[in-house]
C-alpha cells in the first residue's frame, strides 16, 4: 500500500474527506491550523464545502445545520476553541446529530501556550458542554491511528447519532510520520427517518431539536439516548495492552504521551522491572474491562498524562481503587521524557 | 359557496402558545402565505430561534431546526451551503438577532449567505419575562431598565436594517411594521420579495417587522399598537434600506 509522509493535522483533513465529509467549518487556532489550509485547498475539489467562519462558536453550529440535513460534517480546533464550540456540542448530542470534532490539544486554563497538552480530558470526557449526554471520544498515538480513527469517528457518529471527538495534542498534529490511507467502503445509515432537508411534500415535516419544556418528555428523551450510550460502552472500547501480561507495574498512558511511555517501559523491563502498559484508544466509552485484564498480574499502576491528571480518575474508577494508582505528570506543553517516567518507575515499582 | 379565506397549507392547523395581541402570528401566517404562493413548503427548511418563537417549529409544516440563542443564522448556513438548492429561513427575535447573535448576523450579510432572515423588533425580550432589548428605545421601562433606559448606562440601541445596509452582501434590508392592514400587505410584499432574491441567488435578505408585546409592555393590545406606531416606528423609520434588484445591483 502507497504510504505518504504526512503532518497530523493534514492526514485528519485527508481522512476525513475520504471518509465522506462534505464539509469542514473552521476558525484558526494553533496548533490545528494546518487542517483547516489542507481542508481550504482539498475540500472544494472534493466535492464538498470549506468555509471559514466568523468564530468558533458560528463554524460549530454552521456543522449543526449541516448535520441537521443529513450530510457528513466535521470542524476542529485547539483548547480555548473547543470551549467556544460547548455550545453548540451540547445542542448537537440534544438533537442526536451525527458530527465530529477535533481537538489538536494545546495547554490551558486561559490562552494557555500552544505547546502539546492533555489537559482537556476532564472536558472531552465529563463535561463537553451543559446537561446529561457523553461524546465519542478517541485518542489517537500516531498519525497513521489519527487517519483509522477519523474514519471510524464518522461512521459511530452516524451509526450511534452522536457527536464524535478526536482528542489529538499539538504533538501529533504537527508531527510528520508516513500513513497510507486505507480502502473506504463507508456504511450507508439510512437518515431518511429524521433528517430537516426539505419534506418534498412526500412527508410529515421533520423538527431537529433539543427543547423539551414538559420534564418528563426531556427525562424520557435522555433515558433513550443513554440507552444508546449502554449499548456503545458494551461495543466501543478499545485499548492497546503492551507487555501486560506479567507485569508487577501498570503504566496508564493515552495520546502522544503513550509513546514516550512506551519507551521507559523498554528500559525498565531491561533492567528487569515487569512493567506494562495500558493504553486507551477510546477515552469515552473508557475501555474498563480491558485496564482490569491488563492489571491482572501488577501490584501498583502508574499513570502518566500531560496534566495535573486528569484520566486518572477513570483508571481509579475502573479498578474500583483495588490497586494503587501513582500519578506522574508535566503541563504547560511540556513533554514527559523516558528519563523521568522509568525514575518514576523505580520510586513507585519497586526496584527493590 | 366561494372560500375566500383560509389556513395557509404550510401553517399548522393548531393553537400557538402567543399571548392574546401578539403579533408573531400575523408574520407566521405572512411568511406562510409567501411559501405556499411560491409552492415551495418542500423545498423550504426553517430555523427558530431561542425566545418567543423558539417554537415555531411546531407551526410551520416545512422542515424546521431548532437554532442555539443567537446562532440561527450559522445553522443556516450550514443548510443552505449543504443544499444550495433548498430555500432556508430563519426566524429571530431581538435579543436573539441583534445582541447574542449579532456576530453570526453581521457574518451572514458579509458573506451574502443566499438565505432569507425574518426580524421581529419588539424593543423587548419576550419569553424571559419582559428585560432590555438591543433594540430598547431610550427611557423604555422593561424589567432590567426599571427606570427606563438610560443610554448613559446601557447604551443606545441598534437600528439593524441600516447597519446591515452598509454590507455589500446584503441584497435587500427593509423594515415593515403589522400595525395596519397596509402596513401588513407591505410587510407580506416584503417577505415575498425576500424569498425572490434567494430564489435569484441575489444573497442576504434581511425584513425587520416592528411588532407588539402587550404582555410584557403592559398594554392591552390596542394601546400596543398605538405605541408602536407613537414610539416604534418615529425611533425605527420604515422602509427600504437596501434593495439590490430595485438599485441594479450592488454599488
Amino acid at each position: 500500500m502507497e504510504r505518504n509522509l504526512m503532518k497530523g493535522n493534514e492526514a485528519l483533513a485527508e481522512a476525513a474527506i475520504r471518509a465522506g465529509c462534505k464539509c469542514f467549518f473552521g476558525y484558526p487556532i494553533t496548533p490545528q491550523t494546518e487542517l483547516a489550509a489542507y481542508m481550504s485547498k482539498r475540500m472544494h475539489k472534493a466535492g464538498g464545502v470549506f468555509l471559514q467562519a466568523e468564530s468558533e462558536i458560528a463554524a460549530i453550529n454552521m456543522v449543526l445545520g449541516a448535520a441537521s440535513t443529513g450530510v457528513r460534517a466535521m470542524t476542529s480546533s485547539s483548547s480555548p476553541g473547543v470551549s467556544l464550540k460547548s455550545e453548540g456540542i451540547s445542542y448537537l448530542a440534544g438533537s442526536d446529530l451525527p458530527a465530529v470534532i477535533i481537538n489538536v490539544q494545546r495547554g490551558g486554563p486561559g490562552l494557555g501556550g500552544i505547546q502539546p497538552s492533555q489537559a482537556d480530558y476532564w472536558q472531552a470526557t465529563k463535561a463537553l458542554g451543559h446537561g446529561d449526554f457523553h461524546l465519542l471520544v478517541y485518542a489517537p498515538a500516531s498519525v497513521q491511528e489519527m487517519v483509522d480513527m477519523v474514519v471510524t469517528a464518522f461512521d459511530r457518529a452516524d451509526k450511534y447519532r452522536m457527536p464524535a471527538m478526536i482528542l489529538a495534542d499539538g504533538l501529533l498534529g504537527q508531527m510528520m510520520e508516513p500513513v497510507s490511507f486505507p480502502e473506504i467502503n463507508a456504511n450507508a445509515y439510512d437518515k431518511s427517518s429524521w433528517t430537516a432537508d426539505g419534506h418534498k411534500n412526500k412527508r410529515k415535516h421533520h423538527i431537529i431539536n433539543s427543547l423539551y419544556l414538559k420534564p418528563d418528555e426531556l427525562q424520557n428523551s435522555v433515558y433513550e439516548r443513554f440507552e444508546r450510550y449502554e449499548k456503545v460502552k458494551a461495543e466501543e472500547t478499545d485499548a492497546e495492552l503492551y507487555l501486560t501480561e506479567d507485569c508487577d507495574i501498570l503504566l496508564c498512558a493515552y495520546g502522544a504521551t503513550a509513546r514516550v511511555v512506551k519507551s521507559a517501559v523498554n528500559s525498565a523491563r531491561e533492567i528487569g522491572i515487569k512493567a506494562g502498559m495500558f493504553r486507551p484508544k477510546t477515552l469515552w466509552p473508557f475501555p474498563v474491562k480491558e485496564i482490569n485484564e491488563a492489571c491482572k498480574s501488577a501490584k501498583c499502576l502508574l499513570d502518566v498524562e500531560m496534566s495535573m491528571g486528569q484520566m486518572i480518575d477513570d483508571v481509579k474508577l475502573a479498578i474500583n481503587c483495588s490497586k494503587p494508582v501513582h500519578f506522574f505528570g508535566r503541563t504547560g506543553g511540556i513533554i514527559p521524557t523516558p528519563a523521568e517516567i522509568l525514575e518514576e518507575i523505580k520510586k513507585v515499582g519497586g526496584a527493590e | 359557496m366561494a372560500v375566500v379565506f383560509e389556513r395557509p397549507k404550510s401553517l399548522a392547523d393548531v393553537a400557538t402558545h402567543y399571548c392574546p395581541g401578539c403579533t408573531h402570528g400575523i408574520v407566521h401566517r405572512l411568511v406562510c402565505e409567501v411559501i405556499d404562493e411560491m409552492g415551495i413548503e418542500g423545498d423550504t427548511i426553517g430555523i427558530c430561534p431561542v425566545g418567543c418563537s423558539v417554537m415555531a417549529y411546531d407551526y410551520f409544516n416545512c422542515d424546521m431546526i431548532e437554532a442555539p440563542h443567537g446562532r440561527a443564522p450559522a445553522v443556516a448556513t450550514g443548510v443552505k451551503r449543504t443544499n444550495p438548492d433548498k430555500f432556508v429561513f430563519t426566524y429571530q427575535g431581538d435579543g436573539d438577532l441583534a445582541a447574542i447573535g449579532t456576530a453570526e448576523t453581521v457574518h451572514v450579510a458579509t458573506r451574502g449567505e443566499n438565505i432569507v432572515i425574518i426580524f421581529i423588533n419588539n424593543t423587548i425580550y419576550g419569553m424571559t419575562g419582559g428585560q432590555m432589548a438591543p433594540t430598547t428605545i431610550p427611557g423604555q421601562v422593561t424589567q432590567t431598565t426599571p427606570y427606563g433606559r438610560d443610554p448613559e448606562l446601557a447604551g443606545y440601541p441598534v437600528r439593524v436594517c441600516e447597519m446591515l445596509s452598509t454590507l455589500t452582501g446584503t441584497a435587500l434590508a427593509q423594515r415593515v411594521a403589522v400595525d395596519t392592514v397596509p402596513h401588513i400587505r407591505e410587510t407580506k410584499k416584503a417577505i415575498r420579495k425576500a424569498f425572490e432574491n434567494q430564489k435569484e441567488k441575489r444573497g442576504l435578505s434581511i425584513v425587520e417587522v416592528l411588532s407588539t408585546c402587550p404582555t410584557n409592555w403592559g398594554m392591552s393590545p390596542v394601546e400596543a399598537i398605538k405605541r408602536l406606531q407613537d414610539e416604534m416606528i418615529p425611533y425605527y423609520p420604515l422602509g427600504v434600506y437596501k434593495d439590490v434588484k430595485a438599485e441594479g445591483g450592488n454599488k
